[in-house]
């Protein structure tokens, strides 16, 4: 402070016009640093704050209110976590949730990876192949899902109309989305068709960053092609399996679109899943104490997994 | 066997067969949409199917926009997305410059608090954000999504991964050429993070062209309702008229379609440089 004051002279007016930050102390120039810092970060976290961070705490507390939206709100306890367990809605959707996660993700997560190996080499047209594979991706959910629903129509579709043509019973015929043993499999084969694509990008990716040189050592060895997959491939995507298997599971646990479009969570409650019955709870019934009890279920669902998943890198780092 | 002077083995052979059955199998329902379109509705479920059609009804294409206010509907998608793609951008790439190359209290607390929201499902807090937004009057206004969507955990993220990886040396030659932190961000990080910001732009755009349950929840008039929606008011009015449904399925997706041919080169790149891979 002492020395940058002696260069401003009697008047208050600086002597030399001496660049700013060499008048300004070691405290100052960290405040300083510091407010243009949060000056970066301010425009998109006041909208985070306000947006997601605030309604995030108020879930929390909802959980534990009984309130219709309009009328008061009153303190309900553990009320609310109590009726999970009687709710037959609930358990369904909980134990569907469950099934189609372990139904889709270990699919999804080999489709990607074999996907991602094949495409991982030099043929002809690659990029076109890698840029189909992904399409349905990125491809709107409302108009895949119309033409789904009409391409599985069990009546008229083609699906069963090959299956007819190839000689099987139409008294056998599956009924797909209309039918209680057949919709949840559809909508898992939909989603499967649907993200497929997402994860193989990801493993190419994964693919990309292993060192050549692992296989011309492998070759050295007279691996074969099998060999070098099981022994090279596979070990070094270990971290890609691994992230690909938990954002599929966190993924699997909040579907909901794609049921809304297919199914509607029927027929019956056969694929009434989690998000599907908070949505239920809140925007039909409008009780929306309970239905952010279930979206604590859910939030600790992917929490878990989120854990677990930090828990497994650190250890693959140590 | 030799093909144009190649060797060919039974492998490569394999291979092809794998790779173009699977491609079939996922743009089946796209060739199908796109004939289907073209037809009369009587005939879209006539099997073997018809993949070009003799007589091609173009008058589909004519028609879809005027039973249902399909320009309008598109309009207002593209104000959404465009909205929203360009604040993500610009918010993400400005505070993910300070996660990245800034120091400053409590850092370190804030990021966490970011990467907390990632994994948390919207789902879980669509309710409260839904009765916040009631509470500020932004209820069937685009606004609401406008808010809701432009200021994500992931998008800081994901260009905050992808600046950790440039050199910090970088910023600190800036700083001794007298470039103050704003001039950094604009003339250094911006140009080198293409691939990171074609990524979240392809994200970004993808996610709010196609969502579906946000429009669906906030958006009652009609004349403020989304592709998405409108194509589900469509189908639930017109529920036979297969042709037409058909024809605005495939108008929903061309935007989405052309913006990620354009970018998608970046695409793999931007992934597997922020090593963020989500």
């Amino acid at each position: 402070m002492s020395i940058s004051n002696s260069v401003i002279a009697r008047d208050g007016a600086p002597a030399v016009p001496r660049r700013k930050v060499a008048v300004l102390s070691k405290r100052q120039r960290k405040i300083r640093n510091a407010l243009v810092a949060y000056s970066f970060i301010a425009p998109n976290f006041l909208g985070f704050a306000v947006f997601t961070l605030g309604p995030i705490l108020f879930a929390f507390a909802l959980a534990f209110m009984h309130w219709d939206g309009s009328n008061a709100i009153t303190f309900a306890g553990l009320d609310n976590f109590w009726r999970l367990f009687e709710d037959k809605a609930f358990i369904a959707a909980f134990w569907n949730t469950i099934i189609y996660t372990v139904a889709s993700v270990p699919a999804t997560l080999l489709c990607a990876l074999g996907l991602a190996v094949l495409l991982n080499q030099k043929i002809a047209g690659r990029n076109f192949f890698r840029t189909a594979m992904f399409f349905p991706y990125v491809a709107s959910l409302v108009a895949v899902a119309v033409v789904w629903n009409m391409i599985f129509n069990p009546e008229m579709g083609p699906v069963n109309m090959i299956l007819y043509t190839l000689g099987l019973d139409p008294k056998n015929m599956p009924g797909w989305a209309a039918d209680r043993h057949w919709a949840m499999v559809t909508v898992i084969l939909f989603g499967i068709w649907k993200n497929m694509g997402y994860y193989m990008v990801i493993y190419l990716a994964g693919l990309q960053g292993i060192n050549a040189e692992l296989y011309e050592a492998a070759d050295l060895d007279g691996a074969n092609s099998w060999q070098k997959f099981i022994h090279v491939t596979v070990p070094q995507l270990g971290p890609t399996t691994f992230f690909v298997t938990v954002m599929l599971t966190i993924q699997s646990f909040k579907v909901f679109d794609q049921i809304y479009m297919i199914t509607q969570g029927g027929p019956g409650t056969s694929t009434l899943v989690l998000v599907y019955h908070i949505y239920n709870e809140a925007f039909i019934s409008w009780d929306l104490g309970y239905s952010s009890m279930i979206s604590l279920v859910l939030f600790f669902l992917v929490l878990a997994v989120t854990v677990f998943q930090f828990r497994r890198q650190r250890e693959d780092e140590a | 066997m030799r093909i144009a002077g190649r060797k060919v083995t039974i492998r490569t052979i394999a291979i092809y067969v794998i790779v173009i059955a699977v491609t079939l199998i996922m743009l089946m329902p796209f060739a199908w949409m796109l004939s289907a379109s073209l037809k009369l509705s009587r005939d879209v479920f006539a099997f073997p199917i018809e993949w070009i059609p003799s007589e091609p009804q173009w008058q589909n294409y004519v028609d879809i926009w005027t039973k249902i206010p399909l320009a309008l509907f598109i309009y207002n998608t593209s104000k959404l997305t465009i909205i929203v793609t360009l604040l993500q951008l610009l918010t993400s790439s400005f505070a993910a410059y300070a996660f990245a190359k800034l120091n400053f209290p409590y850092k370190n607390t804030l990021f966490l608090g970011y990467i907390a929201t990632i994994a948390m499902p919207w789902q879980v807090y669509m309710v409260p954000q839904f009765l916040l937004m009631r509470e500020f009057g932004l209820n069937n206004t685009h606004l609401a999504l406008i808010c809701l969507q432009a200021f994500t955990a992931f998008g800081v993220f994901l260009m905050r991964q992808f600046y950790m990886s440039i050199p910090t040396e970088l910023c600190e030659a800036a700083r001794i050429d007298g470039m103050n932190e704003y001039q950094i961000w604009a003339r250094i990080m911006l140009p080198l993070s293409k691939p990171a910001l074609s990524t979240l732009t392809i994200f970004t755009f993808v996610t709010t062209w196609n969502d579906f349950l946000g429009p669906m929840i906030y958006l009652t008039k009609t004349e403020l309702k989304t592709v998405q929606i409108g194509l589900r008011m469509f189908i639930s009015q017109y529920s036979a008229e297969y042709g037409l449904i058909m024809a605005a399925s495939v108008v929903a997706l061309i935007p989405v379609l052309v913006v990620f041919l354009v970018l998608q080169r970046f695409f793999v790149e931007g992934i597997a440089s922020t090593g963020l891979k989500g």
